[in-house]
């Protein structure tokens, strides 16, 4: 007989609690489980949810809709022997994958304790000599402008004729994420708010669906190893193109949307078949050195009319070389996505152990660029697992010129991280495509959250700037100065060109 | 907190610093002893064609090795040290003026050094960041920087600028905060032909200096109005731009009011310098005055909160933070100016003997 280690017995590490005083039994919250936790059992004259502790992995969508306020979610860690190096999540894997014999997926973010550098910035403010700007009366402005620039005033004729600069209203977008990893309805209220806002929003790598289409002024539609979804018209729509080499969560592998999730609508904008499995292979097939990249940035910019071209990479130990042939190769912006970066799907053991920080990647970047002399030819967009205004500007004073949000943006929508993006089954229908789950998610509201989150943040970083004695963003940009380190080493202070507290 | 004064007579007319000095010392409550200085334009008329570097040596070493320095790279028609009345300030770092021109000759020396000024702008930034306790206070043609720590009458009296006859003077005095107080750091900063005078505290001077570097200005003396000077180098010499454009990329207009522009052709060019100069623009608040080969100009930033007056009289411009000091200068002052927030006031030569600038 097969023997099972992980079942039956305490499985989830969560598990919904019934105040069955407060309950009525109404089954609302079994309805929303699309996990199949709960189920509604009857229990003398009346009816009672039970959970049965396998498959919960707090979403809180039970907690947050039940009408009575009657449910919370407990954390019940298995009570293992304490030990210092096997933890409880170390010995579940090895039990799972024992089992099945499968590579262990997961959603969102790294959850590892690698150090959080934003964690260790303090920023500076004005005291007495410079006055502070108080940016509820005084003017204060964070409009970005993105692309290839000039390097003096003796290219003003050149610039004057191919001027292709993209101006946003504030250094943020949002990150890509294609149709088919996450709803249509989070896309297009993602894409809405970038329009609204004057922002650039990243279609990923799905294709174009046409309910988009009214959004493309602000958008980067991006051409990654699957080429899903594009056509001669693909390259009149979008204000840029994207080159999608490498995400931070799965640095040097490929993706791969299941084809249970390629539904109608997906497989209609990727032009592939219903049901067949959409494989974005681990290196694009037509990209094996630097001068082959030069080539297809060359080749969007044709069929675009000269649009500006943004190369994504992960974040990985070479990075500023990389980004300097990238910049040299043509490109005009670069997008490096850092370590903490999230996943709609990606291998656990990936997602934890590959990758550098975008803090130290970042840094490393951007002097690198300015010390060849190139930095003026390329924006440098950073993203990985920015989680609020003040790493965001954190990171604009370390020199990137952007930050793409991504995580931040689900969680605006509803998102309470609990990892299972890959499974299809986002009972908050962010990562979904189940039409009756993914409709759980109207697109107005989302918008409004989106919107709410990115005004919030405007205020805050116009705070920031203001309490620096700064009116404009682009005197924060790579202004190190305004940084300082907390408990930092020698090695990574001069990585990140800051200086020591108190220096 | 710092006061500035300034005087250029149109017709070239020389005088002693005495009106200057008048002029900074009256507005001694904005400084603390802990700077001052002055910089005199055509007071080396026997060596006008020179490069005329004044070095300041912490040391005798410094000097020494700033010497050796000196005559390797350059060829040094006179050399002489400058003269000081030492009984005024204890403990003064030393002066040497060099007069030079470029020691090799232009097809043999490094790329980006090509030219007399590059090479010149190039040696002195070595010098600075090589030579430990030696700066270049000035190597403009006909015109010296003379500063240090100490209020405006003394370094006046040490430096004996009565003995010198320029026709124009720029006037400092220190009240420094964010940096230590000390003889490099005392302005004016020079570079070739500008020499700044500054009162204010450059916020965005970490990104200013980084992107001074990837154009070879090395910032050494420790002070955000160093990278001033260089800032205007790099734009009116290097980049060609002109003093108006200049002053436009150091206190840009708002985008809200280049939105408001008609005119196509000038917001196009706003829009270009804005966001092609962007990490040279000046955040905090600041007044600067500039004295250059054809001129003189002010600048304050964009929402005006450091002062900049000026006036004309009888041939002459004298610009001052306060306007009692414009009367201490010259009593009859007419057509007293206070510009408006980011508004430069430019003063010229008559008779334009210096390159053209539009």
């Amino acid at each position: 007989m097969e023997q099972r280690l992980d079942r039956p017995g305490p499985q989830s590490l969560f598990q919904p609690v019934f105040d069955l005083d407060r309950c009525d039994g109404c089954g609302e919250c079994a309805l929303q489980c699309t996990f199949n936790e709960i189920r509604i059992e009857p229990r003398g004259d009346r009816k009672i949810p039970t959970a049965n502790r396998r498959s919960c992995g707090a979403c809180h969508r039970c907690e947050v809709t039940c009408p009575r306020q009657a449910i919370y979610i407990e954390e019940r860690p298995l009570a293992l022997r304490r030990h210092g190096i096997w933890k409880s999540s170390d010995l579940k894997r090895v039990h799972q994958q024992s089992a099945s014999g499968a590579v262990n997926l997961t959603g969102f973010g790294s959850e590892t304790d690698l150090p959080s550098y934003w964690d260790r910035l303090v920023f500076n403010a004005c005291q007495v000599t410079n006055p502070s700007i108080d940016p509820q009366r005084e003017p204060m402005e964070t409009i970005t402008v993105l692309g290839r620039k000039a390097a003096s005033k003796k290219d003003y004729e050149n610039a004057k004729a191919g001027n292709k600069l993209i101006r946003i209203s504030l250094p943020v977008v949002f990150a890509p994420m294609s149709y088919g990893s996450i709803s249509l309805n989070l896309q297009k209220a993602l894409a809405r708010t970038a329009s609204e806002k004057e922002l650039l929003w990243y279609s990923g790598e799905g294709g174009l669906h046409e309910d988009l289409y009214p959004y493309t002024g602000h958008s980067i539609l991006q051409v990654a190893s699957g080429r899903f979804g594009i056509t001669p018209q693909y390259f009149q729509k979008a204000r840029a193109y994207q080159i999608k080499i490498g995400q931070g969560a799965k640095p040097g592998i490929g993706g791969h949307l299941p084809g249970e999730k390629v539904l109608p609508g997906i497989s209609e904008t990727r032009m592939i078949p219903e049901g067949s499995d959409a494989i974005s292979p681990a290196p694009q097939h037509d990209i094996y050195s630097i001068e082959d990249l030069r080539l297809l940035i060359y080749a969007i910019k044709e069929a675009s009319g000269y649009k500006p071209v943004c190369v994504k990479i992960a974040a990985v130990h070479n990075a500023p070389a990389i980004a300097s042939g990238i910049v040299r190769a043509g490109a005009d912006m670069v997008y490096l996505d850092g370590y903490r970066g999230g996943s709609g799907a990606t291998p656990a053991i990936v997602r934890d152990n590959v990758g550098i920080p975008s803090e130290l990647a970042l840094a490393a970047v951007d002097q690198r660029l300015r010390d060849e002399g190139i930095r003026n030819q390329a924006s440098l967009i950073i993203a990985g697992g920015f989680r609020n205004s003040a790493d965001i500007m954190k990171a604009i004073a370390l020199g990137a010129d952007a930050v793409a949000i991504g995580s931040a943006a689900l969680i605006a929508c509803g998102c309470h991280g609990c990892q299972r993006c890959h499974s299809g089954k986002c009972p908050w229908g962010i990562t979904t495509n189940d039409p009756d789950i993914s409709q759980r998610l109207d697109p107005d509201w989302a918008y409004e959250r989106l919107s709410n989150l990115i005004e919030g943040w405007h205020h805050e970083m116009k705070e920031i700037m203001g309490l620096n004695g700064i009116y404009d963003i682009g005197s924060f940009r790579g202004n190190r100065l305004i940084l300082r380190g907390v408990g930092l080493s020698d090695k990574e202070l001069s990585i990140l060109g800051v200086k020591h507290a108190g220096e | 907190m710092c006061g500035i004064v300034g005087l250029i007579s149109a017709r070239k007319q020389l005088e002693n610093g005495e009106r200057i000095k008048k002029g900074i010392h009256l507005m001694n409550d904005r400084g603390n002893g802990l700077g001052a200085g002055y910089a005199a334009y055509g007071i080396y008329p026997d060596f006008k064609d020179y490069y005329a570097v004044h070095i300041m040596g912490s040391s005798q070493q410094g000097l020494k090795e700033a010497a050796r320095f000196i005559n390797r790279h350059f060829e040094v028609v006179h050399n002489r040290a400058i003269p000081v009345w030492d009984k005024i300030i204890r403990d003064h770092p030393f002066f040497n003026l060099f007069f030079v021109s470029p020691g090799i000759s232009a097809e043999k020396r490094l790329p980006g050094e090509e030219s007399d000024d590059d090479y010149v702008v190039s040696k002195c930034m070595q010098l600075n960041k090589t030579i430990e306790g030696a700066y270049t206070c000035s190597n403009g043609k006909n015109l010296g920087v003379f500063k240090g720590v100490g209020t405006p009458l003394d370094i006046y009296d040490f430096f004996r600028l009565d003995e010198y006859a320029a026709y124009s003077w720029l006037g400092h005095n220190r009240f420094p905060t964010n940096t230590p107080g000390w003889w490099g750091g005392a302005h004016p900063f020079n570079i070739l032909e500008f020499s700044i005078v500054h009162n204010g505290e450059i916020s965005s001077y970490g990104i200013n200096r980084r992107y001074l570097e990837s154009f070879g200005y090395f910032c050494q003396l420790q002070t955000d109005s160093e990278a001033v000077a260089y800032l205007i180098d790099l734009l009116i010499r290097r980049h060609g731009l002109s003093i108006s454009e200049a002053t436009t990329v150091l206190a840009p207009p708002y985008w809200k009011s280049m939105e408001r522009i008609e005119d196509p052709d000038q917001k196009d060019l706003l829009t270009f310098l804005r966001t092609t100069y962007e990490q040279g623009m000046l955040n905090g608040p600041f007044a600067v005055l500039t004295a250059f080969e054809g001129g003189m100009f002010s600048l304050t930033d964009n929402t005006k909160l450091r002062p900049m007056t000026a006036a004309t009289h009888n041939g002459y411009t004298y610009f001052a933070s306060e306007i009692a000091s414009l009367y201490e200068m010259e009593e009859a002052v007419e057509d007293i100016i206070t510009p408006r927030a980011g508004q430069p006031i430019i003063a010229r030569f008559e008779t334009e003997t210096g390159k053209a600038y539009r």
